[in-house]
Parts: C-alpha cells; sequence; structure tokens
C-alpha cells in the first residue's frame, strides 16, 4: 500500500505520516501541494491519497477534481484532511467524488477508523 | 481644490463693489439720494452672497470628504469586520497554542516519573542478576529475584504502553502548528490589505472612492472558498454554515448518501 500525503504544513505531513505507520502503512511519500502532488501520482503507483484543501497553488479540492478526471487515477480513493469546515465545502467534495472527509484538528481514531472504513467499502464494492 | 476660481471671483467681486462705491460717491455728490440707497443695498447683498459662496463651497468639501470615508466600504468591511475577525482569529491562535502546550506538558509530566522509575528498577534488578550470573544468590535470594522480574515485567509491559500513548497523544498535540500557520497567514493577508488601503486612502484623501461592485465581492468569495479558508474560527466571519465536528462531517456525507 503506497499512500501519496500531501498538505502544506510539513508538521502535519508528519503527524499523518507517524499515525498511518502506527496503523501499519510504512510506504508513505510526501508533497507540499496539489501542483507538486498531482505528477508524483501520474508516474508514481500509489494507491491512496491524502490531502489538505487549503494549499497555496493547487487546492485539494483541484487535486481531487485533477484525480478523478484522470483515467489512470480516477478510481484512487481520497482521503481530505481539511480544516475546512463549511457545509458547502463538504458537500462539494461529496460530489468531486471524494472516498472521506476529516475535519481538523483530528484524532488517531478518527483517521484509522475513516481509512478502514474507505478500503472496507472498496472491498466490498470490488 | 477651486481656490483659483474662488480667488479670481473674489478680486472680480472686489472690482465690482469698488465700481458701486464710486458710483454711490458720485450719486452722493449729485444728491441722488435714491440711486444712493439702492447701491448701499446692492453692495450689502454681494458682500452676503460672496459669504454664502464660500459657506456653501466649504459645506460640499466636508460632505464629500465624509462620503468618501463612508462610500469605501472595503475600508468600512475592514474596520468593523476584518479587523475584530482579526482579533478574534488570534485569540484562536493564542488558545490553540495553549491547549497543545499543555496536553505535550501532560504527556511529558505524565510519562517522565515512568521512565525514571523503570530505569532505576532495571538497575537494582540487573545488580541482582549479575550476582545470581555470578553465582552468589541463595535459593531463597533467587526465588525473591524471580518474583520481583515477573512482576517487573508487568509493569514494564504496561508502563511502555502508556509511554507511547502519551508520546503520541504529544504527537497528535502538534497540529496546532498547522492550524495555527493557516489563521496567521490570513491575518498577515489582512494585514497586507490594510496597509494598501490606507496608502489608497491618503493618495487620494479627499477624492470619493469608488464602491466595490457586489458581484465582484462575491466572486472573490467563491474563489476564497476555493482555495479554502482555514479552520473556522468561533465569532468570525465566515463561521456560519460550518459543522462542529466529525461527527457533523459524518451526518452531513451519510446524508449524501456516503
Amino acid at each position: 500500500m503506497k499512500i501519496l500525503i500531501v498538505d502544506d504544513f510539513s508538521t502535519m505531513r508528519r503527524i499523518i505520516k507517524n499515525l498511518l505507520r502506527d496503523l501499519g502503512f510504512n510506504n508513505t511519500s510526501e508533497a507540499d501541494d496539489g501542483s507538486t502532488a498531482l505528477p508524483m501520482l501520474q508516474n508514481g503507483n500509489f494507491d491512496f491519497l491524502i490531502t489538505d484543501w487549503n494549499m497555496p497553488n493547487m487546492p485539494g479540492i483541484d487535486l481531487l477534481k485533477a484525480v478523478r478526471a484522470d483515467d489512470k487515477l480516477k478510481t484512487m480513493p481520497v482521503l481530505l484532511v481539511t480544516a475546512e469546515a463549511k457545509r458547502e465545502q463538504i458537500v462539494e467534495a461529496a460530489q468531486a467524488g471524494v472516498n472521506g472527509y476529516i475535519i481538523k484538528p483530528f484524532t488517531a481514531e478518527t483517521l484509522r477508523e475513516k481509512i478502514e472504513k474507505i478500503f472496507e467499502r472498496i472491498n466490498a464494492g470490488g | 481644490m477651486d481656490t483659483p476660481g474662488v480667488e479670481e471671483k473674489a478680486a472680480e467681486l472686489k472690482a465690482q463693489q469698488l465700481e458701486k462705491a464710486r458710483q454711490l460717491v458720485s450719486h452722493i455728490e449729485a444728491g441722488d439720494e435714491e440711486s444712493a440707497a439702492r447701491l448701499i443695498e446692492e453692495l450689502g447683498r454681494m458682500h452676503e452672497s460672496l459669504l454664502f459662496q464660500e459657506l456653501g463651497k466649504l459645506t460640499r468639501d466636508l460632505h464629500e470628504a465624509l462620503n468618501a470615508f463612508r462610500l469605501d466600504s472595503r475600508l468600512s468591511e475592514l474596520t468593523q469586520t476584518d479587523i475584530p475577525d482579526a482579533k478574534e482569529r488570534l485569540n484562536y491562535v493564542v488558545s490553540l497554542t495553549e491547549d497543545a502546550a499543555h496536553r505535550t506538558l501532560n504527556a511529558v509530566e505524565a510519562s517522565l516519573p515512568m521512565s525514571e522509575q523503570l530505569s532505576s528498577r532495571a538497575g537494582d534488578l540487573a545488580q541482582s542478576w549479575q550476582r545470581f550470573r555470578a553465582r552468589e544468590l541463595s535459593a531463597e535470594e533467587f526465588r525473591q529475584l524471580s518474583g520481583e522480574l515477573g512482576e517487573f515485567l508487568a509493569v514494564v509491559h504496561g508502563d511502555a504502553e502508556a509511554i507511547r500513548r502519551n508520546l503520541s497523544d504529544v504527537l497528535m498535540a502538534q497540529d496546532f502548528q498547522d492550524l495555527t500557520g493557516q489563521v496567521i497567514r490570513r491575518v498577515i493577508n489582512l494585514v497586507q490589505d490594510v496597509e494598501q488601503n490606507l496608502v489608497g486612502l491618503v493618495r487620494i484623501s479627499g477624492e470619493r472612492l469608488s464602491t466595490p461592485d457586489q458581484k465582484k465581492m462575491q466572486e472573490k468569495r467563491a474563489e476564497d472558498q476555493n482555495k479554502g479558508m482555514g479552520p473556522a474560527v468561533p465569532g468570525t466571519a465566515g463561521a456560519s454554515d460550518v459543522v462542529s465536528g466529525q461527527d457533523d462531517v459524518d451526518d452531513l456525507l451519510s446524508s449524501l448518501g456516503f
């Protein structure tokens, strides 16, 4: 399981990386913006994308839309981990095809739960 | 601003007054009292109208200056919403960083005595263990050591887990840096905005400022929303219609068929 973590704050990337390691996911890479993440995704055989929303160049919502519009990437599960809390934004993310939405600040337990749920659904749906 | 015009007018008026005064002298010398009275009245009116013109101009200038302040809606928006907003945001930063510091300190304070005790008990046991290896222990002493070792391993098991939990709490507490960073960046943008507006105000001081049109403001709001606005800070503009936590997000998503 190869996971890409996208957040413009390195501290948050480290937190997520450590939590993932605790959950048994050791193969992670990091990007600090949607615009750097997209080429990594296109060239990198990633299985899972965890991204922030609010980033300077390409926000997470645009990254999500770009992933869904890319033939090679469109089935990749995407988890948004963000401080963006407007209902409108959550609805927009859902409509853009997000697989999970975690609001910051979050707990290790929430992250575990959401990731498990995403894979449960993927395995069930085939 | 049209002082030159006013000065010209005043000079013209003065010339007219002088002319009328000369006529007045000649009327009085000629004994034409009726014409003299009419000229005196005209002179009075001219003086009054000059005063009124000046007063009118001052009033208009004042009115326009006041309007210019009132009409610059960006500036009033800044003072009415954004700056109080920024204060709330900075207070939020203070409380987030305070929480993070306390969480970290709590975890450290809980872990330090545990690791100190583990270290000192391990030291004691290591000494006994060494004596056992050197065959210096009696059977009775060995029974005791064996019991202590069993106990110690159970303690290590529990304490190591507790320390791991505390450390992961320290890890999670560092999320304040991301959240406060987003908030502070917004406040920095606001400060730049205020600065630009003040510079603009100084540059055009007195001139009427244009009102930003509603459509542009809406476009800017939509753009902000797409870029992401950072954490919702309680008590600030834009804190409406936000979810109150992960449960709320889950409810909303499940209502959308998730």
